[in-house]
């Protein structure tokens, strides 16, 4: 089952590789991962998503905590979540069909940001299902090119995942 | 203004630091430089991973972290076995690298390894120092977080050039590491349901690993041992924890522990685990383990807990805090008397035994080892039979009195670790219990035991094969013995006296107590030579993939 953890860590040299190295090592599924800075200078936030059961994710949270480094982790999966990815598709786009594809990016409501003779650079942001709905429409086309953000997260409402400094 | 050398030796002061093991090399040369006229002991090993095994035994038998030095690249490369070993048994050990200088970081400089990035998975922290004005911060963050907690091996990979530099940066008075905040104190609820269950058991067992040394925690468990009169099983890293001769402690649990306490552990209606963490070797088939028992786990790292078995109540916390609290809601209990007649029977019936006749046995030259010390030694041992041979015959009376490398199983350990032993505790006698294969993994080390005057025992059970190896491929490969013999042996007496000191051979049963003596009486370093019987095994024994139940006896079965 996929799950989606907020990682608040320090923002130390490796700690992205210590991460991702015990990860590998005690074979956890990873689906992606994202990586930036907080409200709060030096802590940055990691988005982890993971495909795993739930006696398996108690572990990966766990093994989590024994680093160092690692503040904090919040499992959000079943909070009511803003959940945001950017994606960029580079997708063959010859002359003939491309009033096709501008159709289907503006369903998506998703932008045009370059153009080439026989290209379409697209960038869209949303959630899992969205990018997995244009991405559908689009492969028949040909996507030539794609990069991905990996999955953001954040609880709505009034709860927030922060590292509150004890004295 | 202090060199970076300069915060490393008075951070080492600072925790009370007085004997260090390394070996020098390029990138620590400002690092020795400073050692030289300081009061800090440094004990030259003959290879690094002597080094890093000596600094592994002091710590376990001092209780005090352990500090290796290395040079970069070749020399922080040998430290990883050690660091790994360290790792796996929850050992306080500092190990500091040097490195090449920062200009030089990432170019593949002469003598450069990426000793942080290698030791990532097998460190409990690392750190690569880059400024010299961090060290002193990392110094004393290193000390905390390698010996508080569930203890580790942490890391320091210092520059060359940051050793050489100086700064005003002073020690911090306080640490901060917002993501570092071990648990020592259980849960009172599940304290509660805990003492709850202890007292409704009808079968309980306790099981008793190496963290209730490590919080020294022995005397918390004497005492709720005594007070409900629960019988006791030790794991290999746990043996000592309580007396070897008390009359609830059925010795050691899994594929080469006792009948009695593998079927204890098997019958039991309540197994209560502290500081232990359920290893392979004392499961054995995870579905059969305990299948009939709740099981109470206590452990201060969390993330041992529901990791390889099911635990009805977990409970996070140091082994000595939690079992106070343990014996504060008890009332004392009678006897079981089913139970303790049925654990008493297996104990009967199914002793440790070994052919008893006119042949020289492993077994009989640890249990000579065990009286003619008055059971008071320090034991380290090498990894195979001998470590299985010793744990089971010699009778620890204490903890920390038994160093052996249990999750690793690192030949090549006990000699290096009982130089470091003998180092911690000058006071002590220091035995390390070898076989012929092991011995000559870190044989280079007698010139350190001899220069350095620690007189460490080694009594080598020489049967001319890898023994365990060599038990398996009997057992379970057709007595194909591929590999296992060892020709081409030392003469283990010449060597010795080729590193100026003495070698007594032992052919004979007879010859066993006086060349024990001889030994004990002789103000250096010894190797004793037992050419004992070649073909012995190991048992009782749970073969790979059975269950503690199916335990094998003996060969006569």
């Amino acid at each position: 089952m996929k799950h989606i953890l907020a990682v608040l860590v320090e923002n130390q040299p490796g700690v992205l590789t210590r991460i991702s190295a015990l990860f590998s090592r005690r074979g956890y599924n990873i689906i992606s991962i994202a990586a930036g800075e907080t409200e709060k200078a030096g802590i940055t936030r990691i988005t982890l998503v993971v495909d795993e059961d739930s006696e398996t994710l108690e572990q990966v949270i766990k093994q989590l905590h024994k680093l160092v480094n690692v503040i904090k982790i919040s499992d959000i999966t079943n909070d009511p979540l803003i959940e945001r990815e950017l994606c960029l598709i580079k997708v063959y786009a010859p002359p003939s069909v491309k009033s096709e594809i501008i159709q289907i990016v503006d369903i998506f409501r998703a932008k045009i940001v370059d153009a080439g003779t026989e290209t379409l650079v697209i960038e869209v942001t949303g959630d899992q299902d969205k990018l997995e709905g244009i991405l559908q429409l689009l492969t028949p086309y040909g996507i030539k090119e794609l990069v991905r953000t990996g999955q953001i997260a954040l609880v709505r409402g009034n709860k927030t995942v922060q590292y509150v400094e004890e004295e | 203004m202090r060199t970076g050398a300069q915060i490393v030796l008075e951070a080492l002061k600072r925790v009370g630091v007085d004997t260090v093991f390394g070996y020098p090399g390029g990138a620590v040369l400002p690092l020795y430089d400073a050692l030289y006229d300081c009061e800090i002991r440094h004990i030259l090993t003959r290879h690094e991973q002597g080094a890093v095994h000596a600094a592994d035994g002091y710590a376990r038998a001092t209780g005090k972290v352990g500090v290796c030095i290395a040079t970069s690249g070749p020399g922080a490369t040998n430290l990883v076995t050690g660091i790994a070993n360290a790792y796996m048994d929850s050992v306080p050990l500092l190990a500091i690298t040097g490195q090449v200088a920062t200009n030089l970081l990432g170019t593949d400089a002469f003598q450069e390894a990426d000793i942080t990035g290698i030791t990532l998975p097998i460190t409990k922290h690392s750190y690569l120092v880059k400024k010299v004005e961090d060290l002193p911060r990392i110094m004393l963050e290193a000390f905390h977080i390698a010996s508080t907690g569930r203890p580790g091996p942490v890391l320091i990979d210092l520059p060359k050039d940051v050793q050489v530099n100086s700064t005003e940066a002073d020690f911090p008075e306080k640490l901060h590491l917002p993501g570092y905040k071990p648990n020592y104190h259980g849960h009172p609820r599940q304290i509660q349901l805990a003492a709850e269950a202890l007292a409704e058991a009808q079968k309980p067992v306790i099981m008793a690993g190496g963290g209730v040394a490590i919080s020294g925690a022995q005397q918390e468990l004497l005492e709720l041992v005594e007070l409900i009169k629960v019988p006791v099983v030790t794991t290999l890293m746990g043996l000592g924890v309580l007396p070897g001769d008390h009359s609830l402690n059925l010795g050691m649990v899994g594929m080469h522990g006792t009948v009695a306490a593998n079927y204890a552990v098997s019958e039991c209606d309540l197994l209560l685990a502290v500081g232990a963490r359920f290893d392979d070797r004392v499961t054995g088939d995870i579905t059969h383990f305990a299948p009939k028992a709740k099981i109470i786990h206590i452990d201060i790292d969390p993330a041992e807990i529901g990791k390889n078995v099911r635990v009805d109540i977990p409970i996070v916390g140091d082994a000595k805090s939690v079992l106070r609290a343990l014996i504060n809601k008890l009332e004392p209990l009678q006897d079981k008397k089913e139970w303790k007649e049925q654990v008493k029977d297996w104990q009967e019936k199914y002793p440790l035994n070994y052919k008893q006749d006119d042949k020289l046995r492993p077994q009989f030259v640890v249990e000579e080892i065990c009286r003619l010390t008055q059971g008071e030694a320090i034991i380290t041992t090498e990894v195979g039979q001998n470590q299985m041979w010793a744990a089971q015959y010699f009778r620890c009376l204490r903890p920390r009195q038994l160093i052996t490398s249990g999750g690793l199983g690192t030949m090549g350990y006990g000699f290096p670790a009982a130089i470091g032993a003998q180092a911690g505790c000058p006071d002590q006698v220091v035995f390390d219990i070898a076989g012929d294969g092991s011995i000559q993994m870190n044989i280079q080390e007698l010139a350190t035991a001899v220069n350095y005057r620690l007189p460490v025992k080694i009594a080598i059970l020489n049967n001319g094969y890898l023994g365990m190896v060599r038990q398996w491929q009997e057992l379970f490969f057709n007595r194909r013995y591929s590999s296992t013999t060892l020709q081409g042996n030392p003469d283990f007496v010449k060597l010795a006296e080729a590193y100026g000191t003495k070698g007594i051979r032992v052919k004979s049963k007879e010859e066993v107590e006086p060349a024990i003596k001889e030994a004990l009486d002789f103000d250096g370093p010894v190797i004793l030579d037992f050419l004992v019987e070649p073909e012995e095994n190991v048992f009782p024994m749970v073969p790979a993939g059975a269950g503690l139940h199916q335990v094998i006896r003996g060969e006569e079965e």
